[in-house]
């Protein structure tokens, strides 16, 4: 056999374990696509019903209908959008600080940071809800964007921080040099460099917001819900439920994969940024 | 008119809308994702209509996740709800603590003497209601009359626990994916237990003696949870360490069980044919007892509105919740969508009338199952507690959940039932003594 059939069969191999992973990963999200176009019976048949069944709309017009989706919709936007955006203000100088500072209690105060995330949420519900209920912030757009925000901190600076750190600080030495000021070096010479790593964790991080549900579930009541009160309105103990369920599912998440769909190349490239020097 | 009439005029009617405006309550009502509810919901229009200063706004959520809700702010006096769905665990432990308004001059059309004296008296606390059922439920024996009949199978009206097995036994045929009986077996507080805790009690057990050592190990709970655990482990579907009652309805609608016991609420969905397979071969029977033990479980459930002291909107919540859970509102669910669709198991005046029983076959032993509930009195030997298929005191929650848990492990065969036992005995000797009910 020669060197480039081998290199052809594990090129195969490959492509088939991508296929396979890739195939694995999706299955959850075709089955609640194909689900929502089933009928209640359909959607608990035994043995499950692939793609031979009655297909039917009546579940999204029902979800249509029942609910105020649009007024879900832009709850989700404005709290996943504000949180990460108002972050991303206060993660930039954060991370610029420890990228290019460093002290011997930078990994200390990372590990720290990462730590809050370690917590169960459950542990500081209520201490949270009386706060909120004495600053008036329960069930506010406000309240969410803030406790949001707070919550992904700790990874949109450590996001950046990585980001920072591969930026040779000859250039910003030399910007120095030139007589920059840290605001001009933060926003002309770091900023711009560091582009694609920004825009990646904004990006990360208003999935992470659009997707929270423990918050956005316990602080929300009826004017705030954002898609997650959405979709749980949707869950029922006693009554079958699943193709309604799968049909709200859709719609919640069809916005976040489409900006996924959209913004991938970002993604992935800011992700691996710095993987491979 | 002058100029300066017309601006008087202009002036007043501004101010009279802005007053009607301004006057207007807000009532946030949070509530459970189920038939009776959403229909509700729809059929709000009309409260709108007879009240249009008051305005209604939803909160719909899945059972577990409404109760960790309502729970964290009716505990804070958050004030986030005006009307809250609770069941009647909630209601004695709440109103204890002040936590809730008593409904006491609900109206005329409220008519609390045409309540069910067993749904009345579980939603009160020393004599006041607190809590207006919407609709109530026990839980039933559904069996498929022609499997019973092929089998030369009758199903007595009282069946015990040994006649359930001989049944299941005779029925099941697995090569042909067909199963004896179906039972919950997903754990949780609100899934398996309410039918352990029912099994329980129907066998002559009960959860803790007189000072509150828990019971668990006692012989009635070691020979029910292993007459359990045998029962569907032998004739039950496979994987039913994880069903709840969604999962035993499909499978039952779909034709896999002979036998179902559960919440009655299944009765109208398998009776009905728009979901279910089987709604022409299906009958009922009251809850098993065991052989010379008079008890059949005292499982008795009742979603209900009750009004949180902290809600700013008393007087406006009292009018919503007069109006869905009056006799009024019952003809208009009649009127809308058919006798068969009126919230079942609260009052009497409904299964007194000719067009319901009509309308549901089931309604006479659905009525019997309630009736038959005394949750005041739910074992044979004397309880502290007030229950069935729950035990009403805070720490319930967590021990139902945590015994829940290995008594599913148990189901899987991952555990045997006395090493489940032992350890739900463990935790829940721990738990009454963290809640300071033991030393």
């Amino acid at each position: 056999m020669t060197a480039r059939a081998t290199d052809r069969q594990r090129k195969l191999a490959f492509t088939f374990v991508a296929w396979a992973v890739a195939t694995l990963i999706f299955f959850p999200i075709l089955w609640t696509v194909l689900t929502s176009f089933k009928t209640e019976a359909d959607a608990v048949a035994i043995p499950p019903k692939f793609l031979f069944f009655d297909w039917t709309t009546d579940n999204y017009a029902e979800v249509w209908e029942r609910t105020d989706y649009l007024r879900h919709f832009r709850n989700s936007v404005i709290i996943s959008l504000g949180s990460s955006l108002i972050g991303l203000c206060i993660a930039i100088p954060a991370a610029w600080a420890l990228a290019f500072s460093p002290t011997r209690r930078t990994r200390g105060v990372l590990m720290w940071m990462l730590s809050t995330k370690m917590l169960p949420a459950v542990g500081v519900l209520v201490p949270i809800y009386l706060l909120f209920k004495r600053a008036g912030l329960l069930d506010t757009r406000t309240g969410l964007v803030i406790v949001l925000m707070l919550s992904n901190l700790p990874i949109m600076v450590w996001m950046l921080f990585t980001y920072f750190k591969e930026i040779p600080r000859d250039i910003l030495e030399a910007a120095r040099m030139d007589g920059a000021t840290p605001g001009r070096e933060l926003l002309h010479i770091l900023t711009p460099m560091a582009l694609p790593g920004i825009a990646s964790t904004l990006l990360l991080n208003v999935i992470l917001a659009w997707n929270e549900s423990f918050w956005t579930l316990n602080l929300t009541a009826a004017s705030t819900g954002p898609l997650t009160a959405f979709i749980a309105s949707f869950s029922a103990p006693e009554g079958l439920f699943y193709a309604k369920l799968s049909a709200a599912s859709t719609l919640a998440i069809a916005p976040i994969v489409i900006l996924g769909w959209l913004s991938q190349k970002q993604l992935v490239r800011g992700l691996t940024f710095g993987a491979v020097k | 008119m002058t100029m300066s009439k017309r601006l008087l005029a202009l002036s007043v009617g501004l101010a009279s809308i802005f007053t009607a405006w301004a006057s207007a309550d807000t009532l946030t009502i949070a509530t459970v994702n189920n038939g009776d509810m959403i229909r509700m919901q729809r059929l709000a229009v009309e409260f709108t209509r007879q009240y249009p200063e008051i305005e209604l706004r939803w909160v719909t959520l899945e059972e577990n996740l409404l109760r960790q809700r309502v729970t964290v702010d009716v505990a804070t006096q958050g004030g986030q709800y005006d009307v809250m769905t609770v069941g009647n665990y909630e209601v004695p432990i709440w109103a204890a603590q002040n936590w809730l308004v008593p409904l006491e001059d609900l109206g005329e059309d409220f008519a609390s003497d045409d309540l069910l004296p067993a749904i009345a008296d579980s939603l009160s606390y020393e004599g006041k209601l607190y809590a207006a059922p919407f609709y109530a439920e026990s839980a039933l024996t559904m069996y498929r009359t022609d499997l019973f009949e092929q089998a030369g199978l009758t199903m007595p009206k009282h069946p015990t626990w040994s006649f359930i097995r001989e049944a299941a036994e005779r029925i099941t045929d697995r090569d042909n994916g067909m199963y004896g009986i179906c039972l919950r077996g997903k754990a949780g507080w609100g899934e398996n237990m309410a039918f352990v805790s029912s099994l329980a009690h129907s066998w002559g057990g009960r959860w803790f003696d007189m000072n509150w050592q828990p019971q668990l190990q006692s012989t009635a709970w070691r020979d029910a949870v292993s007459f359990y655990v045998g029962l569907l482990r032998e004739y039950g579907p496979p994987g039913a360490s994880t069903n709840g009652f969604n999962e035993n309805l499909a499978l039952f609608q779909g034709g896999k069980c002979g036998i179902w016991i559960d919440a009655s609420v299944a009765a109208s969905f398998v009776s009905d044919p728009r979901q279910s397979s089987v709604h022409d071969r299906v009958d009922f029977a009251l809850f098993p007892s065991r052989v010379q033990v008079q008890n059949h479980g005292n499982w008795l459930w009742a979603w209900s509105f009750a009004i949180p002291a902290a809600s700013q909107n008393i007087d406006a919540a009292k009018r919503f919740v007069a109006w869905a859970t009056g006799k009024s509102y019952l003809r208009l669910v009649a009127a809308e969508s058919g006798w068969a669709d009126a919230p079942p198991g609260t009052r009497q005046s409904l299964y007194a009338s000719a067009e319901y029983q009509q309308a549901a076959p089931f309604a006479d032993i659905v009525l019997q199952a309630i009736e038959a509930a005394d949750t005041h009195s739910p074992s044979v030997l004397e309880t502290p507690y007030v229950g069935g298929n729950f035990v009403s005191i805070a720490p319930y929650q967590g021990i139902g959940t945590v015994v829940g848990q290995q008594l599913s492990a148990a189901v899987a065969g991952q555990i045997t039932t006395r090493e489940a036992l032992a350890n739900a005995q463990y935790v829940a000797e721990r738990e009454m003594a963290r809640a300071r009910y033991i030393d």
